[in-house]
């Protein structure tokens, strides 16, 4: 037993071990001194030996990866299943079971190989463009996501779910997009109005659910769902008004955002991945500066873990509230309006969020709802994306499957249990979502 | 994990002054009344607002002149309001604000329908009142899912994906087997099986179940649309063409004006729907498993006292719940198109507001379903007479009036008490 409470990496005595080892302790006067510090009593493990103990154990970090793994296990299954000529060879699986395990293995290794060149690096680049490619398709990808990220991360740590960061990006990519092509500014000038016209938008639709919680006490689960919505029809009538829509075109599809309006590019002109990641990183730095150093942030955690002390403790939760959800706003706002400002578009299109909103919520899950956790996520979810678009074009795999696996991802994650029962890891402390959720309507 | 609940955070407080509810709504009713007097009276032309009884141009029809009724109906408004001002007694409260409200569809609907194009001046009723039941179809039984869900204590944002994955499975199936039958079962499988793993997240594995939900309808989405991609485009005629359900025409009933062509010359999901509707309510209120089902989901402790299985019956419920939004699913793909990828959009959430706008019962899912619905159909009317109220404003109404509704402005609504709790024995 002294063997076990001697991992650092598990402090989560169970209170009857620290009993006991408190009484052979006092039955043991020569060893009193060492037995206050239980590990010391036994030989002491090496560091390797400890190491490889923690690194079987539920903790963060393994059980993230293994939910990868299970999750890619779970898109082998599907992408086989869904291979007729991979099927035909499991008809005469009991005669030649060779061709059945060569045809999927080929089939799901090379998909996997696809995911991988796609977003990180590729074997076969001949010179710096096409080996900087990948990283440069998964930055672009990650930017917006660590906004909405961050935005749902935020919220989550002040007690409120905020499922509306696809509503509130919504808004930021029309407001940003609208500054973007009206307003006749100089370069920088004209970015920087269009990126704070984006915080805005976000920040204006996160502020309405924020004051229905403070003043009524309507969820903002339901008010937030809603609000999506509503945001998604008024992009789609926008974009058919007079001014706003391009003039060329008939189908649903606005102006273009002036070129002065857009990011500067990171590694120069065929590459896309442009400086609205350096603004995430930025963004990542700020809200840790402002969750974890700030008064603002003292109060939003309290808030988040215990509103009716945080009460009595004179802190007000409406005022609060409100300002959590608009800063979450904000954030998500920011979010879009890399949209448009970027070089994923320039112009507005009934689908230009895509789904950025939505796949905050599983980044934010993800990521622990800890902000530089929650850049760590978005960097794989671009990279899962940037990785899905080659694994179409080269494998011909679905970039649904993309989804998939990061639906599966965030499922595995939020029961580390289950995994843990999977591959009987040793118990640790920390791997679950340290967040005070359930509380329903 | 602190499981702790974050109660409402200003209770508006009840109000015993002069602004009570009744005179609050009265207030809202009487703007209203005025803006239908004034502006749907201006707008209004001359020429006779036409509804007629059937589906076109021709037969038997109501016929009001446009200005007139435009000015009528949003002056019964305007009395409604004036009523409820002047302190009304609380039983009279729904039935005059509902007159109220009908009112000013009906002033809406004589300006509309007067101000279109010359030839256009008339709304066919039948046509209507079908359409509002064909787009509630879904809402119908993906609200009804949400009830068995949420009565029992589980919150079911995951509606949209149980209706999508029962589209799939119905149209997949239906589709290999050449059968409808067999296509609407595997369309309730397919939707339980997206409830099951809810079910065993959020009971089994204290999985939050609001994320639970929100992640469930992202993996119907990926699941569907990877299987969509892989085999339907790739073989529609063998994956993606299941037969469909034809149109059963009930005697008697079907000869009513209006609401006999519109509603008894329907298929078998529209008679399910409404079915479902009578049995749930039935036995959600008059059953020992309707008694058990609310009671664990207002005090699951106190139900385990008395000896009701929590958990066993969270699950049964959950899993019904996936296997009737399914068939809601299966309305699309085995009776109108075959399946294309993301084919819900939405409907699930609209379907979650009609569940909370419905107030979490069986009855005001399905009038709920059907106000939407007819929002829908009216926006789809309205673009058809080139009327200058666009259609994305209509199709935001749903959404607008769930907000007013948990904001409390019109009459509080209250999810069942331990509504998201998991439940943890001990």
């Amino acid at each position: 037993m002294s063997d076990l409470n001697a991992q650092p990496g598990s402090p989560d005595k169970e209170p009857a071990s620290e009993d006991q080892a408190a009484r052979t302790a006092l039955g043991n006067t020569e060893r009193a001194e060492a037995a206050t510090t239980p590990g010391e009593s036994g030989p002491r493990p090496t560091l390797g030996r400890l190491f490889l103990e923690n690194l079987w154990a539920a903790n963060t970090f393994t059980v993230t990866l293994l939910s990868l793994v299970l999750a890619m296990i779970v898109g082998a299954i599907l992408m086989i299943i869904s291979d007729r000529e991979v099927l035909a060879t499991y008809s005469y699986i009991t005669a030649r079971p060779s061709d059945a395990l060569n045809a999927s293995w080929t089939l799901v290794s090379e998909a996997y190989a696809n995911l991988f060149k796609g977003s990180i690096f590729d074997p076969a680049a001949t010179n710096a463009d096409a080996a900087l490619s990948p990283i440069s398709e998964t930055l672009t990808y990650t930017a917006p996501l660590v906004f909405t990220g961050l935005s749902v991360a935020l919220a989550f740590r002040g007690g409120l779910f905020n499922i509306g960061a696809q509503g509130q990006a919504t808004m930021g990519v029309i407001l940003a997009a609208l500054a973007g092509f009206l307003l006749p500014l100089p370069p920088g000038l004209h970015l920087l109005v269009a990126v704070l016209a984006g915080a805005l938008g976000g920040a204006i639709w996160g502020f309405i659910p924020g004051i229905l919680k403070a003043r009524t006490g309507a969820h903002e689960v339901i008010n937030t769902i809603m609000l999506n919505y509503i945001a998604v029809y008024f992009l789609t009538w926008l974009i058919v008004q007079n001014g706003v829509q391009d003039p060329n075109r008939t189908d649903a599809i606005s102006r273009a955002v002036d070129s002065s309006a857009q990011f500067p590019r990171v590694f120069g002109e065929p590459l896309r991945a442009h400086t609205g990641i350096v603004l995430a990183v930025l963004a990542t730095w700020a809200v840790a500066w402002l969750l974890n150093r700030s008064t603002v942030g003292f109060e939003l955690r309290a808030v988040g873990a215990n509103p009716d002390a945080a009460r009595t403790a004179g802190m007000s939760v409406t005022r609060t509230y409100v300002l959590i959800m608009v800063i979450a706003g904000a954030l998500a706002g920011l979010g879009g309006s890399q949209m448009v400002l970027g070089t994923t578009a320039a112009a507005l299109t009934p689908l230009v969020v895509a789904q950025i909103g939505f796949d905050g919520i599983l980044v934010a899950l993800l990521g622990r709802v800890k902000p530089w956790g929650v850049a760590l996520a978005a960097l794989l979810f671009g990279a899962l994306q940037a990785g899905g678009n080659r694994m179409q074009s080269y494998s011909g795999i679905s970039l649904e499957l993309v989804t998939v696996l990061q639906a599966l991802i965030v499922i595995f994650i939020a029961a580390p249990a289950l995994v843990k029962a999977i591959f009987q890891l040793r118990a640790a402390r920390a791997a679950r979502l340290q967040t005070s959720l359930a509380k329903g309507w | 994990m602190s499981t702790t609940a974050v109660p409402d955070v200003a209770v508006a407080a009840v109000n015993e002054g002069f602004w009570t509810r009744t005179r609050k709504v009265g207030l809202v009713l009487v703007a209203l009344g005025l803006l239908a007097t004034v502006l749907f009276g201006a707008l209004a032309t001359g020429e006779q607002a036409r509804f007629t009884l059937s589906e076109d141009a021709a037969g038997a029809a109501l016929e009001v002149n446009g200005t007139v009724g435009a000015i009528v109906f949003g002056l019964i408004t305007l009395a409604a309001g004036a009523a409820m001002l002047a302190g009304l007694p609380k039983r009279w409260f729904i039935p005059v604000l509902a007159v109220g409200l009908v009112a000013f569809v009906f002033s809406f609907l004589c300006w509309q329908v007067s101000a279109a194009p010359t030839g256009q001046n008339f709304m066919p009723l039948v046509n209507i009142v079908r359409g509002t039941f064909l787009l509630a179809l879904p809402l119908i039984f993906g609200s009804l899912a949400g009830v068995l869900c949420e009565r029992s204590g589980v919150v079911n944002v995951a509606i949209e994906g149980q209706l999508l994955m029962g589209a799939f499975s119905g149209a997949l199936f239906g589709s290999i087997s050449g059968s409808v039958w067999v296509g609407l079962i595997a369309a309730a499988i397919g939707g339980s099986f997206i409830s099951l793993l809810l079910a065993v997240f959020s009971i089994r594995y204290l999985v939050d179940q609001v994320v639970m939900g929100i992640v469930l309808n992202l993996l119907a989405v990926g699941i569907t649309g990877f299987l969509y991609e892989r085999l339907m485009q790739t073989d529609a005629a063998r994956y993606n063409s299941a037969p469909r359900f034809s149109n059963w025409e009930i005697p008697l009933l079907s000869e009513i004006p209006v609401l006999g062509p519109a509603l008894f010359r329907g298929n078998i999901f529209l008679y399910l729907a409404l079915l479902l509707v009578l049995v749930i309510h039935i036995a959600l209120f008059r059953t020992r498993w309707g008694l058990r089902t609310r009671s664990v989901g207002e005090h699951p402790t106190a139900a385990d006292t008395l000896g009701v299985k929590v958990l066993g019956l969270r699950y049964r419920n959950v899993i019904m719940a996936g296997a009737v939004a399914g068939i809601g699913g299966a309305s699309y793909t085995l009776a109108l198109f075959s399946f294309t990828k993301n084919m819900i959009g939405g409907k699930g959430f609209i379907a979650l507001a009609a569940l909370i706008f419905g107030r979490w019962s069986p009855t005001g899912a399905l009038l709920a379903a059907l106000f939407f619905g007819f929002a829908d159909q009216l926006a789809t009317y309205l673009g058809a007479i080139n009327s200058v109220i666009p259609g994305q404003f209509l199709a935001m109404l749903p959404y607008l009036a769930t907000i007013l509704a948990v904001a409390g402005l019109v009459g509080r609504v209250r999810a069942p008490a331990a509504d998201g709790k998991p439940y943890i024995k001990g």
